[in-house]
């Protein structure tokens, strides 16, 4: 088959990407979703907090999921429910999978890549120890409790504060689990500080920072896991191991865009956020192929992925109706300055920018009362002072196109985190 | 009931005995403390076909080693696991060491190994560019390959079950007793009365053979560390890497696994506890440092696992293969490494040993061929669709990193001898093998094992009982 716009992955990303490109006037659009249900990972996110900037109300996962399933159904985008895309070439040929159609190729003249992400998983962080029953990613336990409403345990460690570890030592809690710790091999959580507050602070679950696993226990199934404190160099402290006795342990470590399908067909990745470089229109070294949500860097609120992926949605739709200037070797390189671990656009081309630019990134570390500072070649052209930067929230730096157009000859902005 | 021969152990080792004693008209039965076949020392080892040329000449170790190594490929289309001819180095970083790879040839010539040639530096960074640049010269093995473990054992296992071999799994002997002309072997599933016990218990030979014989056997346990890496780094060496062996065994190797990963170990250590197949942050330690001597920039970001074996070691430092001082009872004990390799070479020999002792006769209708499971990660397009054609269930991805379907998961646990845990799926199909180590698939492989074997999702098990997953919720 041939479609205008191919959507791969129908989670957050892929829905607000389809929907923004019918929008634009590109009907022929068609999302490819693996699972039996749009909406991803939301489908198991069954807390509050959902959609605060997006709608100004707390919604649940599926509720917000919901909210774009249904203008996805007002506009009858085609889904391709339980279709896995085993292949994408280079020239936008996609071949997929399904109970249904058996193996098939769609011709698509865009792609927009909405795979999601995935958990770094125990092996990756080569803790030392048995494996028994009893290890898993906070989003499997996640899944096994709100899903299959069954308990992945009843005595439980957390490693890792990121933000799906913090949502399940409350939700473990609420099921009548008790969680004895979460242990974070940072000096800082990597989960937004709401979740610290709303998730550990209110149910009295300690969070051990500079703290890891340093062995696990149990042949059959976990019988206990030993904490230890950390140096600067993130090795253990001797004389600091504390064995906690447990059944389960859950991992949240940080997460992992799924991009095996965008490096076979040969788009250029990130080695910081594992995530495609793409440019100001969200679009990748490919040419026609673009990139949003959690495949192209991992956020930390689901309204920023429906945003971004929007815009994702627009840009490939103005690239189908030949609205957009083909792409010249005159680009705009967008540099990391001190404490700034990527950004997203890494670059822009001038003759292709808007209005306003949208650049996220994340820090590196805490910073207490920083600035974040743009400059374009030596002068700066913005500084914004802030409370407080920290590694588990997204930053963003708006900039407008007349201030980048300004300097003709700079070939370079940079974002920096200046401190006093 | 009486049965001709009872084998103690479900490991490589009595699966390939059982597998070639079915050739034979026997009432053979299989016993396994474990919930599967393949689940100690086969499940974590290498996964090496060695060439033969370590083991001293005249040697159990030397004679099986090289039979096995020449029965492999043949072996490996017949009973369809994965096996790949990739040839091994020996490397040498000195030139003083360079008349011990002279010594390891000639030896591997005496065992009756071909085609050994000795590299100099320019055509071993030629062919391996990946290896230090330190490196002198290397013993160049043509005839070694890399095979899959678990397939090799399941699919003798299975080979034999349809060839009507009994196995009771989950059944642990706790004692033997000669009366007369046959034993009594008690079991947590009842006695079983058999003319001849083979002892294939791996690490736990020891106990099996005390309970019969005066004189005593000790098995060591050595523990091995192994790290296992991404596929996409899968191919930083086509060859299997030793370096010159020290008196723990070969040391730590690199090398490509059959399906494609890149594998490093093993570690090297005696241990009291049999069960220990724990990893240690030294054990994981040393082995990245020993590993970065053979090959340059090891991509240590790129672990995907890390596990440990445990090998069975025998004092006399040679398999002990044959009848033992009580008429009756044969033991095949102290296989450590090359013992995967040994393996098919051990049981045709063991087969042969006990059908002339028992006066067996050949099966007229013993089936050779056994079919795997398909994989659509491995079939080409037409292959795929067909597949799918005749089982839709083989487009529904369930492992995606692996690209295993619900089609091969349904074949894993369906088939004779079939899985039953989440580890037995993952063995027979790869599911939850690959970078992501079955955080997405194991829901589903549990949901789908749940169905199959028509139970509830809390009764499944990782490898057998006290491993489960899941519980209901406690009732408030």
């Amino acid at each position: 088959m041939k479609t205008k716009i191919a959507i791969i992955g129908g989670g957050p990303a892929g829905l607000a990407a389809a929907i923004e490109a019918y929008d634009k006037g590109v009907k022929d659009v068609v999302i490819l979703e693996r699972d039996s249900l749009l909406g991803g990972i939301l489908n198991q996110c069954i807390h509050n907090g959902f959609g605060l900037h997006t709608f100004k109300e707390e919604l649940t996962g599926p509720e917000y999921a919901q909210r774009f399933i249904d203008k996805v159904k007002e506009r009858n985008i085609q889904c391709l429910l339980e279709t896995i895309v085993i292949d994408i070439s280079d020239k936008k040929v996609i071949t997929a999978m399904s109970k249904e159609r058996g193996i098939f190729t769609i011709e698509a003249e865009a792609i927009v890549l909405a795979m999601g992400c995935r958990e770094r998983p125990r092996g990756a962080l080569n803790t030392p120890g048995y494996r028994p029953a009893g290890i898993y990613s906070a989003g499997t336990a996640q899944r096994y409790v709100n899903i299959e409403g069954k308990m992945p345990g009843h005595k439980v460690v957390i490693l890792g504060s990121g933000d799906i570890g913090l949502i399940m030592a409350r939700r473990m809690t609420l099921e009548g689990a008790k969680v004895e710790a979460v242990a974070e091999l940072m000096p800082y959580s990597g989960g937004l500080k709401r979740n610290i507050v709303q998730c550990l602070d209110d149910f009295g679950i300690p969070l051990k920072l500079s703290t890891t696993v340093i062995d696990i226990d149990g042949k059959d199934r976990v019988t206990s896991v030993t904490l230890a404190k950390v140096d600067e160099k993130m090795q253990p402290i001797p004389g600091t191991e504390e064995k906690i006795e447990c059944d389960t342990l859950l991992l949240s470590c940080g997460l992992l865009p799924e991009n095996e399908l965008s490096s076979q067909m040969g788009v250029d990745l990130s080695p910081v956020t594992g995530g495609a470089k793409v440019d100001e229109s969200l679009e990748t070294s490919i040419d026609g192929v673009f990139a949003c949500g959690n495949v192209l860097h991992v956020h930390d609120l689901v309204d920023y992925v429906s945003k971004e992926a929007s815009e994702a949605g627009r840009h490939a739709a103005e690239y189908v109706l030949g609205n957009k200037t083909k792409r010249s070797e005159e680009v705009v390189n967008i540099s990391t300055g001190n404490g700034v671990r990527y950004t997203v656009p890494v670059c822009v081309r001038k003759d292709r920018l808007e209005d306003l630019l949208t650049i996220r990134f994340r820090v590196g570390n805490v910073y207490k009362n920083p600035e974040i500072c743009v400059y374009l070649g030596d002068k700066c052209i913005q500084r914004r002072k802030k409370q407080i930067c920290a590694p588990g929230e997204m930053e963003q730096v708006i900039l407008k196109k007349a201030d980048i157009l300004a300097d003709d000859g700079a070939k370079e902005i940079k974002i920096a985190i200046e401190t006093n | 009931m009486k049965y001709d021969v009872v084998i103690i152990g479900a490991g490589v080792i009595g699966s390939c005995i059982a597998r070639e004693l079915s050739k034979y008209d026997v009432k053979a039965l299989v016993l396994e403390k474990a919930s599967d076949v393949c689940e100690g020392t086969s499940k974590a080892n290498s996964g090496i076909v060695h060439a033969g040329f370590d083991a001293k000449s005249g040697t159990k170790k030397a004679f099986f080693n090289v039979e096995g190594c020449k029965k492999m490929p043949a072996l490996s289309k017949e009973l369809d696991f994965a096996y790949k001819n990739n040839g091994s180095l020996v490397l040498c970083f000195s030139e003083d060491d360079i008349p011990k790879l002279e010594e390891l040839k000639k030896r591997g010539e005496e065992n009756g190994v071909e085609k050994l040639q000795i590299l100099s530096k320019e055509e071993l960074l030629k062919k391996e560019p990946a290896l230090s640049k330190e490196v002198v010269a290397a013993l160049y093995a043509p005839t070694a390959g890399i095979v899959c473990p678990f397939n090799l054992t399941i699919a003798m296992a299975e080979n034999a079950f349809v060839n009507g071999v009994e196995f009771r799994l989950n059944t642990e002997v706790k004692n033997i007793a000669k009366e007369g002309d046959s034993f009594k072997i008690e079991t947590n599933n009842g006695t079983f009365e058999t003319k001849a016990v083979v002892n294939a218990a791996g690490v736990y030979a020891d106990k099996i053979h005390n309970y019969v014989c005066s004189d005593k056997l000790k098995i060591t346990a050595r523990k091995g560390e192994y790290c296992l890496y991404d596929k996409k780094v899968g191919n930083l060496v086509s060859s299997t890497i030793f370096q010159l062996p020290g008196a723990y065994g070969k040391g730590v190797l690199v090398t490509p696994t059959v399906h494609g990963n890149l594998l490093l170990g093993p570690t090297a250590e005696d241990i009291q506890d049999k069960e220990a197949v724990n990893t240690t942050k030294n054990g994981l330690d040393s082995l990245q440092k020993t590993a970065a001597k053979s090959v340059e920039a090891i991509p240590y970001r790129s672990v995907i696992t890390s596990f440990a074996g445990l090998r069975a070691h025998a004092d006399t430092d040679d398999f002990i293969i044959g009848e033992s001082s009580v008429k009756g009872f044969y033991d095949c004990a102290g296989i450590e490494s090359p013992g995967l390799t040994a393996a098919p070479a051990i049981g045709a020999w063991m087969a042969e040993t006990l059908s002339k002792d028992l006066s067996l006769n050949k099966k007229e209708n013993f089936v050779a061929k056994r079919e795997g499971i398909k994989s659509m990660a491995l079939a080409s397009k037409e292959e795929k669709e067909a597949l799918i054609k005749k089982n839709p269930l083989y487009a529904n991805v369930i492992c995606r990193c692996e690209l295993v379907t619900e089609g091969e998961i349904v074949d894993a646990i369906k088939r004779p001898l079939g899985a039953t845990t989440l580890d037995g799926v993952k063995r027979r199909t790869r599911a939850g093998m690959g970078r992501c180590q079955a955080g997405f698939c194991s829901p589903k492989t549990l949901e789908i094992l749940a169905r199959e074997l028509n139970t509830d999702m809390t009764k499944i098990t990782k490898h057998g009982e006290g491993s489960e997953f899941l519980s209901e919720h406690k009732s408030l």
